[in-house]
């Protein structure tokens, strides 16, 4: 409704960046999740100051307490404590460093890898397109979780090498797209232009071409944050992510999972977060693609 | 064509099922799926609880509830003066199981008990590798082809078993499950059709319980043998409902989905225990967790240091947070339930200004060093990581710094037995036959190092106790000797002895004369369901 | 067409050669010995390490090795399991057709519920209906299905009791397997409790493997049913006057529908792969649980021939939806 209001409105020439927040900002889901998101940045920054005790000190005194609205609960801890008597809360606060660094670095390396494999098969097309994506193929052909699961163990349970996991399947998405739109704009004029005054290869790939399909390229970014956080989660359950004692929170929905009936509070919490976080990038997610997408903002 | 198979096959099932409706059914959530149904190649115990334990039978068995050896197959036995000779005499008219893959045209005999021990011990033997890959893991490691000379009929129900050397220990390994009887006219009539492969999965025993079916990683069903040589089992159904999750099993069994289980969460306990319908039973384990220091290494060379390390472990508190009660501290090598347990040793005290004392005597001031975690959750640990975590706590306060080091288990095991290994090493070991020796022996003899000797630890006081009482077959002679060699242990401390873990099995209040083995073992023999 | 089809099956060799070696290769880089794994806590003597080393043919050069199993997969033979001994093929076939029932029930209620679903957001676009429906399925789509599972276990079977906490049928039904499929097993033997039973044991299960699906195919329902009302056809459909649901189910709908059905095609990878999370939850025996045990077993053989088969059937069934769409669409064909 507020998409065909704008359509009179191409009359006054706006700047990109103001017509993309214009967009961006009607969206009220994208604006509350970009709310949710930056306040999590901003505890995972500050953890060691927000969080009320360290992470990794156990209370052997306060094994197991619920959180303070239950009558057992200890006023010193406000979600409880774990089985070794440490504070959820505070774990939790420090947890979100690990998802939103998971989230960044395997979204930064496979962004780094697709687009880098992506422009080279687009642009020289040939052997070497049909190489990357034969590649690309067999990688996409494993369903994801269970492929990061082979390489996790591989390479040894741990959160580094999770994500080195993570990013490796992911990538092909990024890679596919890119090489789309680079075959698409290779032969536009303005390419041929830049190529017939002198423009080497990497040039005309990394300043001409790519800038024309980063807005796609920002959504599948989006969508792969949230993803790897998922997966890392996921991986952490299956006690090939983080290794305990990391307060990541698919790791501690892992080693709590033995108290799923006497304490559920050690399951609830960690879960809740994943989720929330999730929710929040992918809210942010779909506004982008509101935003960027010039087809859906057409309807 | 085949569906119509189906179809009839089906109807009888529904008639079949409807009959059961009356029948006596017993079901118990099994921890893991057996491997297959041959007792003898198998290691794990849930291999064991599947095949040995309701198909098959030994010469000898374990008393229920105890360690004590009594007679099953074997209905008396005689052994020489030089402790060299075994002679058993078989229990006439046991029937084996009749199944539409078998049917047996005479009882036991000799032959089975010679086959029994010939296709494990014979490198010729036909059936010794009749699995692609497989290997004789018990009878290996119970040392049976260094100590076996002969085994040798003597007529039809006698059976004469000759050792190379005497070996106290022997009666009882032949009460362990690798020794069970397996038919050899079965395996006759598998060699004749050339399907070797259907031993491990179609099994034909002597036991209480006959083998109806299995689906692969979900339910292994049995029926009572009607023809069983010590009477029909009272319970007509037996149903092992495949359940690898510990809380999972427990939300079964409160849900009634099943009758009884085994190995409960710590975290699960409480409410097993406060539900009116169901009882737990519980009992010390025949296990021991354990941390080996390398008693090469500086300055764990040092008796002194080893015992301020361990003084500076609040053992408690481990017992406590990881093994939440189902634990109790271990001050021996050994479990109190095992014969020649030495009480009179005391148990070792969490001293940690004491410990920094020691430590500052020894000289050693910043300590760093690599502390290894178990990465896998076992009966005598049940959770490695979470230890270790508490002991780099502990160590933190005295000076000392430790890192967590792990692998993947296979591997942890590998790197743990090198010599050169760094840092104090998490281990532990679940008795296999209620001996002393089989702890002692096997876990700190001089010639166990590089195999399962994790502190390369040799001493020369405890190796002449422990090799005298193994040759001797006079029990209160072996515990003066095992009682020297835990004073030994204590004052060299080359492990610390962390815990016994307490084994818990929780069953409907309807479950009646279930007995648990002090070996781990999960038997339905004489268990009976109240209506 | 035929022509398509030849040249899309042809496209796929290699990428059937690169997951055989991958498979092949990840097996061999896996840390951990598999006849040690196998050995219990006794070990193997050396002498006996070496035989069976021998035996399973892991002192050959790797290529050879590689070429041995190539060879006798395309004869069928995936190799004998380490752990059990018994064919992997014969394993695979007594598990796959749980996951298989739980993947279809799964995919069955999340398109049951996710088209109409979308459907009705994209026609009231921007109702409160349209609001709330994209809101779940926003959240089923960032939900993480392990925690999502837990806490359906806790509440449905642990609190309520209305559901069986873990298997596939009650124990008191005993049928062997005609097809595997509990659901139809169970009415081929005319068993109506044992029907019942299969039922309750499977809905828990399926709500959360369907969870994420479903939400899918909701946000991709709505926002193809939104771009096709859009289009000029439907629009000159409703300036005629015709009825808004004439213009709905005999123009909109049809055509709304081609991407929705790649969607849900391409479902089946994330499927197998979710699988693995929702058998591990409620102790599913399928090939997702099968496959973690594998991989903590150290069971080589299984490991890297469960890969390939698995990696097969996603191909499989990516094609099939690639030529499902051609037929709809036959611009595809040409390009």
């Amino acid at each position: 409704m507020a998409a065909t209001n704008q359509t009179t409105g191409t009359t006054a020439p706006v700047s990109g960046l103001r017509e993309f927040w214009y967009y961006f900002s009607v969206n009220r889901g994208a604006v509350i999740g970009l709310t949710v998101f930056t306040i999590l940045v901003f505890v995972a920054i500050f953890a060691p100051l927000i969080a009320p005790h360290l992470p990794d000190v156990q209370y052997r005194d306060a094994l197991l307490k619920p959180p303070i609205w239950d009558a057992n609960g200890d006023p010193r801890f406000i979600l409880g404590t774990d089985p070794v008597g440490r504070d959820i809360l505070s774990r939790l606060i420090h947890g979100a460093r690990y998802s939103l660094f998971i989230g960044f670095f395997v979204v930064v390396g496979a962004l780094i890898v697709g687009v880098f494999l992506g422009v080279l098969a687009g642009y020289f097309r040939g052997w070497v397109d049909a190489l990357i994506m034969r590649i690309m193929d067999v990688i996409l052909a494993f369903p994801p979780l269970l492929l990061a699961l082979v390489l996790v163990a591989i390479l040894g349970p741990g959160l580094f090498n999770a994500m080195i996991a993570i990013a490796l399947v992911l990538q092909p998405h990024f890679a596919r797209l890119v090489r789309a739109a680079v075959m698409a704009e290779k032969n536009r004029e303005y390419v041929t232009a830049a190529k017939l005054s002198g423009a080497g290869h990497f040039r005309l790939m990394m300043i001409t071409i790519l800038p024309n399909c980063l807005g796609p390229l920002i959504v599948q970014a989006t969508l792969s944050f949230s993803n790897a956080i998922l997966e890392a989660a996921a991986l952490g359950f299956l006690g090939m992510g983080a290794q305990p004692p990391t307060p990541e929170w698919g790791t501690m929905l892992a080693t709590a999972r033995e108290f799923i009936l006497k304490a559920p509070w050690v399951v609830t919490f960690p879960g809740l977060a994943i989720l929330i976080t999730v929710l929040a990038i992918n809210l942010i997610g779909d506004g982008l693609r509101d935003a960027l997408d010039p087809k859906l903002k057409r309807s | 064509m085949k569906l119509m198979k189906a179809l009839m096959a089906a109807t009888a099932m529904v008639a079949l099922a409807a009959g059961a409706a009356q029948a006596k059914q017993l079901v118990y959530c099994s921890e893991a799926s057996p491997a297959h149904f041959d007792p003898g190649p198998v290691t794990g115990g849930n291999d064991f609880d599947a095949s040995a334990h309701t198909i098959f039978e030994r010469l000898v068995e374990f008393a229920p509830g105890s360690t004590e050896v009594i007679p099953a197959l074997a209905e008396s036995w005689e052994i020489s003066e030089d402790g060299k000779e075994y002679t058993f005499h078989l229990r006439p008219g046991v029937k084996f199981h009749t199944q539409p893959y078998f049917t047996p045209t005479r009882d036991l005999n000799a032959d089975d008990v010679i086959f029994s021990f010939e296709r494990q011990w014979k490198d010729d033997n036909p059936w010794h590798n009749y699995l692609e890959g497989m290997t004789w893991d018990y009878f290996q490691g119970m040392d049976m082809p260094k100590y076996l000379s002969s085994i040798e009929k003597v007529d039809d129900l006698t059976v004469k078993i000759t050792l190379t050397e005497p070996n106290a220990p022997m009666l009882a390994n032949l009460a362990m499950q690798f020794a069970s009887i397996v038919s050899k006219e079965y395996a006759d009539q598998l060699e004749a059709s050339g399907d070797l492969a259907a031993f491990s999965t179609q099994p034909i025993g002597t036991g209480p319980f006959q083998f109806v079916d299995y689906q692969l990683d979900t339910v292994i069903r049995y029926s009572a043998f009607p023809d069983y040589w010590d009477g029909k089992q009272p319970i007509d159904d037996l149903i092992f409902a495949i359940t690898t999750d510990a809380s999972v099993r427990a939300q079964r069994l409160l849900a009634g989905e099943c009758d009884i289980m085994p190995y409960p969460a710590p975290a699960d306990l409480e409410a097993l225990k406060a539900d009116e319908n169901l009882t737990v039973q519980e009992q010390e384990g025949l296990n021991i967790g354990y941390i080996s220091y390398n008693t090469t290494e500086a300055p764990f060379d040092n008796p002194e240091v080893r015992k301020a390390l361990t003084m500076a472990i609040d053992k408690a508190a481990i017992i406590e947070a990881v093994y939440q009660g189902a634990g109790q501290d271990a001050k021996n090598l050994i479990p109190p339930t095992m014969w020649s347990y030495d009480d009179a040793i005391p148990a070792d005290v969490y001293d940690p200004e004491k410990a920094k004392e020691m430590l500052e005597a020894a000289g050693v001031t910043n300590l760093t060093t690599d502390l290894w975690a178990i990465p896998v959750s076992r009966p005598y640990n049940p959770n490695g990581q979470r230890v270790a975590e508490l002991i780099q706590a502990d160590w933190a306060k005295v000076g000392v710094t430790a890192n967590i080091v792990t692998y993947e288990w296979t591997e942890y095991r590998e790197r743990g037995k090198q010599a050169d290994r760094k840092g104090p090493f998490m281990i532990g070991w679940t008795g296999d036959n209620g001996d002393p020796d089989n702890f002692f022996a096997t876990l700190f003899s001089c010639s166990a190092i590089g195999v399962s000797n994790y502190s390369s630890w040799c001493n020369d006081d405890f190796e002449a106790a422990i090799s005298a009482a193994k040759t001797t077959s006079d029990q209160a002679e072996r515990t003066e000797l095992y009682t020297k060699a835990q004073e030994i242990f204590k004052a060299e401390e080359p492990a610390i002895t962390l815990a016994h873990s307490r084994v818990f099995m929780p069953m409907k209040k309807t479950v009646l004369n279930y007995v648990m083995s002090p070996l781990g073992s999960h038997s339905f023999k004489g268990v009976d369901v109240q209506e | 067409m035929l022509n398509y089809v030849l040249r899309r099956i042809a496209l796929l060799v290699p990428t059937i050669i690169g997951i055989s070696i991958c498979a092949f290769a990840f097996v061999r880089v896996l840390p951990g010995d598999p006849i040690l794994a196998m050995a219990g806590q006794h070990g193997v003597t050396p002498e006996r390490y070496e035989i069976l080393r021998e035996q399973f043919g892991y002192n050959l050069p790797i290529w050879q090795q590689y070429f041995d199993y190539l060879w006798s997969v395309m004869q069928g033979d995936f190799g004998i399991s380490l752990a059990t001994k018994r064919p992997v093929i014969n394993e695979f076939m007594a598990l796959f057709p749980a996951t298989m029932e739980l993947a279809f029930v799964a995919l069955l209620f999340s398109v049951i519920i996710g088209i109409p679903a979308g459907i009705f957001a994209a026609i009231k676009r921007g109702s409160w209906f349209d609001q709330v429906t994209m809101g779940v399925a926003l959240t089923g789509y960032s939900m993480p299905i392990f925690w999502w599972g837990l806490l359906l276990i806790i509440f449905f079977s642990g609190y309520l009791g209305w559901t069986p906490v873990s298997g596939r049928i009650a124990l008191t039904f005993f049928l062997r397997p005609i097809t595997g499929f509990m659901l139809i097993d169970t009415l081929l033997y005319g068993n109506w409790p044992a029907f019942v039973s299969a039922l309750r044991h499977l809905i828990l299960p399926a709500i959360v493997l369907g969870t994420i699906p479903l939400a899918v195919i909701a946000r991709q329902t709505r926002s193809a049913m939104l771009e096709v009302l859009g289009e000029d056809y439907v629009r000159t459909a409703r300036a005629k006057g015709m009825s808004p649901n004439r213009v709905i189910n005999v123009h909109a709908l049809r055509n709304a529908l081609i991407p929705v059905v790649t969607t849900i095609g391409l479902q089946v990878g994330l499927l197998l792969g979710g699988a693995i999370l929702t058998e591990t939850i409620f102790t599913w025996p399928g090939i997702g649980k099968w496959m973690i045990d594998s991989i903590s077993k150290r069971d080589y053989v299984v490991v890297q021939s469960g890969l390939l088969i698995i990696a097969l059937i996603v191909m499989a069934v990516n094609l099939i939806v690639d030529l499902l769409y051609a037929l709809i669409n036959p611009r595809i064909r040409v390009q």
